[in-house]
């Protein structure tokens, strides 16, 4: 309805009568009319109706006319009742006691022989939201469900819905939810069965969360018989509801390969659809169908190119969009499948900047040997750009790009062109980029130094820029023959300096330098550390203090805390875990992949309900993250279901009548010396760590100082306790789900794997015989390269004690995230020894 | 599920506001537009379609100036409510014939009316205008369409060509028309936006058609249609139907339409709905023949000047003009005046230097095909340059309108009605139309 709406928004427009005289104008007009028959009376009424309606519109409180308008309504013109209807509807919540008045003539109209009055009078009856009102209501629902017209029934269902949300236990208690069962699956007009649909899933999702039953009656909404009957008619349905229908099919679970495939074929020509929505829909269902299914899932995904290009190049830009957000996950997701269509990510000229955004990312992600000459090409195009902030995108996804692998060679060349081109912002992107790449590639530092050392650092402004040509400065001062001396002064504008961070880099630069050409440095630095000692900025001031007490304790020491001998990164960390990443692909298909964010971090949990059980998931990742002890739920159950029965029927496939103890895995001792040396020479970080134990200590010291982003390495692993466990473990997968609720998070670490491994784990299985090996029982798997799940359990040996373990293993980055659960948390760190070691070895011969 | 449903001006005022469900405060509206605005200001370029403030989401989309937004709490499916706020849109059209304030501020109860129909509680009931002729009761006011601006891509037909009765695009599609009968005929238009990219050599680098067809109905008793698309016509690169055929890479339908024999002789069969409906949309990355080549150049011709020089050549036949051609580009950000020099003869040439965002422009009214313009642009710069000139300006980019021209050459080879009676014969009108999207020139 017309909001109440300031006066100032009064529109002056002629046609529209304002003020109070008016209103008592068109008080006594109506007081006339009410019982006049009069040939022409309805046509009067409706000119004074719309003047009443208009005011309500733009702002002005006609409900004074609320006793005139009733009288006014007994009429049999249609136009006259709606008005009158809309009219009810806005005001009868602010004054419940007149809108009582009104329940009189809707009652009456509910019976009217006219099916379409008794649907708009239903519809207004069930708008009014006046609490005290709902026992009226009962009555004209419980016939409107009965009623032999398919349009009273469609309003009577969602009224069903309305009157839950004025009072449930009225709803409940009139057993209307039951009523509505019965209509979604009996019902010959769609709409009513998709109103069935909607009005079910609210009623249902708000009643769980008090109610055991209302949680079962939920589940049975994706039961075989339910979804199945909805299927077969899925094309009567208008396209909203399929999308509906579809929204539902997604959560189904069927029992084996070929309901996947039955259902794929079914709806696989909704893929043609014209509606974006209905398309999306679809392809959610078919992804999530086809999860456990790494070769079929990796077919969906080429199935669906076409026709989501086609959406994002067919309707509104902001239809566009939507589709855009969601190609933007799956090439994110598997950018390999997507590298041959690069060209459709190129931005248009008159694209708006949301969109460009996303194209840029989705460049930087599917390039690789074959496409990056010409995508980093076409991205330097665009750091000319008019929009500033899409050229300084493109210059970053150069960069992006650079430090992925590939080519590295020509887009150093391209970086170092940003450098001369003298554009404020590009050398300052070009700047933070080539401190990046000489982080990860040492070797090009000759060809950079020289183009930087041309660069002024009074031509940079930007506290990123300045903060990466200082930390240049101080890494690269033997090759920088002014390096001391551009410090210096710096150091002397040190007052004018106000970002914190440029003045960190300072410090630390100063103290770099100072090293290698202790000579020319010492006034510098000792500038630098009385400036520092005297900075009000809390960090700063520390740091300096820091830096004078090592280096009054040692100078030798100092160096090797302030500049220890470096490693090249080989990864730079990922703003967004893949635990993140999962939860908003398994949100496909909402507002979740727009934003980039699961539901938890943007509804308000009693506001999540309906498209997935997205409460319980914030939970699960709540307590992930946080490491507590919140105890995930449902959601939780329902991905490992599926889980679980792609692995049982995977395992009867693949080996038909081998089950745990068919293995004789010999009794697996973590003990025994080779099983802990043996991993670490493997990890790629932990590798200085076995060099000695000063060196990863002061790397990692000095990472946390510099404020940069090293990944961190394992850098010790505690010598494992005797820990044996039982090779012939037995859980079955409900006694798991079971536990993996209840219990706690104890352990949840990240591991790298060795190559030899990535390599190996091509499919799932593979891993899995290797872990039974070592006593550890795999009871669901799924994925698809590069992204593995599994989940494990193990039994300490002679006690019922069980560990249950979830394990990502994305075969990109060689890293597996684990977490682990147990009975007996005490030996989860010894357990996590033993899965690691166990794991380390996966691949070796 | 959204929460409201409102429409705003481009000054930020109401014109519709529907709260379906009460979930929302009543500010929203406000909010909403603050953010709009701010976004602009903040220099963050357009907002996106969809937002968040304070656990309210908003999405809108904007028709003919106009913005339709809806709210949610709930995390629903962002390209269903963008769908159906368009569909709510191109329904409100069907009705009213244009859409604008005025017409919404006339007819604002049968929009209510239509509103109550169209969305319950909510849920997305129905949006066929076909449909809801039988809920909504209201005759909608129509507008003096003389007086309207044109709008929409098929509004160039409005524009001198007799045949093409230009009214019917603002015809409402159920209000009856002056002489009380009801016109019988049916509109069917080939609309293709094109997108190419040239290097600086004049090579094509990527280029794009998007296609739809076109459909609005206005027959009485909705007979079952035929339309025949060209027999050669492939999908997919799997689907070769010989050389020279028309290629999209891919397409997709309305629900109304039939394609039992679409695989055999590439007919679609349907019985159109009432209102504006696309029949078909298509997708084509095969090279094609750009209708217009640009050759651009900017050379320094002293220490504070430079030269610009466009030519633009129309390579399409002579029978056929393009409208309303605008070409663009961005100059260095030094240009302080600049002084054009038309060709000797040039008519209906417009020429612009935009002193805020330094940019060229050049409007020619009509270009008839196969001939060629040139513009020469002298620069003045209040500084000198540094670096390279070719960095500092450009890219050029164009726009235009080229009716009864399509560049992938996908035809509509007959439009069979279902005939009631020997006398009956609709009128059938069959329109192409190309347009630019994205048409780049880089130096």
């Amino acid at each position: 309805m017309a909001p109440p709406l300031p006066q100032s928004q009064r529109s002056a427009s002629p046609s529209q009568p304002s003020g109070k005289s008016e209103v008592s104008d068109l008080k006594l007009q109506l007081r006339q009319l009410a019982g006049s028959r009069a040939p022409g009376a309805d046509d009067s009424k409706r000119d004074l109706f719309k003047k009443v309606i208009s005011n309500m519109t733009i702002g002005i409180d006609v409900s004074s006319l609320f006793g005139e308008m009733v009288m006014c309504s007994a009429t049999s013109d249609i136009v006259l009742k709606k008005m009158c209807y809309l009219y009810v509807g806005n005001y009868a919540k602010v004054n419940p006691d007149l809108a009582l008045l009104t329940i009189n003539f809707l009652q009456r109209d509910c019976k009217d022989q006219d099916p379409m009055i008794r649907g708009l009078a239903l519809r207004s009856l069930c708008s009014l939201r006046v609490a005290n009102l709902v026992e009226y209501l009962v009555g004209p629902l419980g016939s409107g469900l009965k009623d032999n017209n398919s349009y009273v029934r469609t309003v009577a269902v969602i009224g069903v819905l309305k009157l839950y949300h004025i009072s449930a236990t009225t709803c409940i208690d009139a057993d209307f939810p039951e009523t509505l069962k019965h209509l979604l699956l009996n019902d010959p007009d769609t709409q009513v069965v998709a109103n069935c649909l909607s009005s079910l899933q609210e009623i249902w999702t708000l009643e769980s969360t008090s109610s055991e039953e209302a949680s079962r009656e939920r589940e049975t909404l994706h039961s075989k018989p339910i979804v199945y009957y909805l299927l077969n008619r899925i094309k009567e349905f208008s396209e909203w509801a399929q999308c509906l229908v579809m929204e539902l099919v997604a959560k189904y679970i069927p029992s084996d390969n070929s309901e996947i495939f039955d259902i794929m074929n079914l709806l696989e020509d909704r893929l043609q659809h014209a509606n974006g929505a209905v398309v999306l829909a679809t392809i959610k269902v078919f992804l999530h169908l086809t999860l456990s299914m790494a070769d079929v899932h990796q077919q969906v995904y080429e199935r669906i190119k076409a026709p989501l290009l086609t959406q994002v190049s067919s309707g509104s830009p902001e239809q566009s969009y939507a589709i855009l957000s969601h190609l933007h996950l799956l090439v994110m997701r598997a950018p390999y499948i997507f590298s041959s269509d690069y060209k459709h990510f190129y931005c248009q000229y008159n694209e708006p900047s949301y969109v460009k955004k996303l194209k840029l990312e989705m460049l930087t992600a599917v390039a690789n040997e074959s496409n990056t000459y010409e995508i980093v090409t076409e991205l330097c195009e665009y750091a000319a750009n008019v929009d500033i902030p899409i050229a300084r995108e493109s210059i970053r996804a150069v960069g992006k790009i650079a430090l992925q692998q590939y080519d590295v060679n020509a887009i150093v060349d391209r970086l170092l062109q940003f450098l001369e081109m003298e554009k404020d912002y590009v050398t300052s992107e070009a700047l933070v980029l080539v401190k990046d790449l000489l982080r990860k590639y040492p070797q090009w530092s000759q060809d950079c130094i020289a183009v930087v050392g041309n660069i002024s650092s009074k031509n940079v402004q930007e506290p990123k820029a300045k903060a990466a040509l200082i930390w240049m400065l101080g890494e690269y001062s033997q090759d920088m023959h002014d390096a001391p001396y551009v410090l210096e002064s710096l150091v002397e504008n040190w007052d004018e300096e106000h970002s914190p961070e440029v003045r960190l880099h300072l410090l630390t630069s100063v103290m770099k330098c100072f090293f290698k050409r202790p000579p020319e440095t010492q006034k510098a630095l000792g500038a630098a550390l009385a400036a520092g000692l005297a900075d009000f900025h809390q960090d700063v001031h520390d740091r300096a203090l820091f830096y004078y007490r090592l280096l009054q304790y040692n100078v030798s020491v100092a160096e090797s805390v302030v500049n220890p001998p470096k490693q090249a990164v080989s990864v730079f960390a990922d703003t967004q875990s893949s635990e993140v990443k999962d939860r908003i692909f398994d949100e496909f298909n909402s507002l979740s992949v727009v934003y980039q964010k699961p539901s938890y971090m943007f509804t308000d949990k009693e506001h999540r309900g309906t498209l997935e059980f997205s409460d319980e998931l914030g939970n699960l990742s709540i307590s992930a993250e946080s490491g507590d002890s919140v105890v995930p739920a449902q959601r939780v159950e329902e991905n490992d279901k599926d889980l679980l029965l792609s692995t049982t029927d995977k395992d009867d496939v693949r080996d038909p009548g081998s089950n745990g103890s068919a293995y004789n895995a010999p009794s697996y001792s973590g003990s025994a010396p080779s099983a802990t040396s043996q991993p670490l020479a493997d990890l790629p970080f932990s590798s200085t760590s076995a060099t000695g134990q000063q060196a990863p200590v002061s790397s990692l010291a000095i990472d946390d100082l510099l404020g940069l982003d090293f990944p961190v390495g394992i850098a010790t692993t505690p010598s494992p306790p005797p820990l044996t466990l039982n090779p012939k473990a037995v859980l079955d997968p409900g006694t798991f789900q079971q536990k993996w609720r209840q219990l706690p998070i104890s352990l949840s670490e990240e591991y790298s794997l060795s190559p030899h491994g990535i390599a190996t784990l091509t499919t799932p299985s593979a891993l899995l015989r290797h872990m039974q090996n070592h006593s550890i029982h795999c009871i669901a798997s799924g994925g698809q390269s590069p992204n593995f799940k599994f989940f494990f359990f193990a039994q300490k040996a002679g006690e019922a004690s069980i560990y249950l373990v979830e394990c990502i293993i994305n075969t990109s980055s060689a890293k597996s995230q684990i977490k682990i659960k147990a009975d007996d948390q005490s030996s989860s760190q010894a357990f996590s020894t033993l899965f690691q070691s166990a794991l380390s070895k996966f691949g070796l011969p | 599920m959204i929460s409201q449903f409102f429409v705003l001006s481009q000054r930020g005022d109401n014109i519709v506001f529907r709260d379906y469900r009460g979930e929302v405060q009543k500010g929203s509206a406000e909010t909403f537009f603050r953010k709009v605005k701010f976004w602009k200001e903040d220099a963050e370029g357009d907002a996106p379609p969809v937002f968040n403030v304070d656990g309210v989401n908003y999405f809108h989309v904007k028709v003919a100036g106009l913005l339709f937004v809806a709210t949610t709490r709930v995390n629903v499916s962002p390209s269903l409510v963008l769908e159906l706020l368009q569909r709510i849109a191109r329904v409100i059209k069907d009705y009213l014939g244009v859409l604008n304030e005025d017409s919404f501020r006339k007819n604002f109860v049968l929009v209510y009316e239509l509103l109550d129909e169209v969305i319950d509680f909510g849920y997305a009931q129905t949006t066929s205008t076909e449909v809801l002729k039988s809920y909504v009761f209201n005759e909608p006011i129509v507008m003096d369409t003389a007086l309207m601006p044109p709008l929409g891509p098929a509004s160039i037909f409005m524009q001198g060509t007799k045949r093409m009765p230009g009214t019917a695009i603002t015809k409402s599609v159920v209000a009856n028309e002056p002489g009380g009968r009801k016109r019988d005929e049916i509109f069917v238009d080939v609309i293709e936006k094109i997108s190419v990219t040239f290097n600086s050599s004049g090579f094509i680098l990527t280029s794009e058609i998007d296609g739809t067809i076109q459909m609005k109905s206005y027959l009485t008793g909705n007979p079952e249609i035929r339309l025949a698309l060209n027999e050669d016509l492939s999908i997919g690169t799997n689907d070769y139907r010989g050389s020279g055929a028309v290629i999209l890479d891919d397409c997709n339908f309305h629900e109304s339409v039939h394609l039992d024999s679409f695989d055999v002789d590439r007919t679609l069969s349907l019985v159109p709905p009432d209102g504006e409906f696309p029949v078909m949309n298509y997708r084509i990355t095969q090279p094609f023949k750009p209708p217009f080549r640009i050759n651009a150049l900017i050379e320094e011709t002293g220490s504070l000047k430079a030269e610009v020089t466009i030519k633009v050549r129309a390579e399409f036949n002579s029978s056929i003009n393009a409208n309303t051609v605008l070409v663009q580009m961005p100059l260095p950000t030094f240009t302080a005046r600049v002084n054009f020099e038309l060709e000797p003869g040039a008519v209906g040439h417009t020429t612009d230097f935009r002193e805020a965002n330094k940019r060229l422009e050049w409007g020619l009214k009509k270009v008839v095909g196969s001939s060629e313009h040139t513009l020469r642009a002298k620069l003045t710069f209040s500084q000198e340059l540094h670096g390279n000139i070719m960095k500092e300006a450009g890219p050029l980019s164009m726009t235009f309108t080229i009716p009864m021209y399509n560049s992938s050459r996908l035809q509509v080879k007959y439009l069979q009605i279902a005939k009631k009676s020997k006398t009956h014969n609709p009128y059938r009108w069959v329109r192409y139309v190309t347009q630019a999207n994205s048409y780049v020139a880089r130096l």
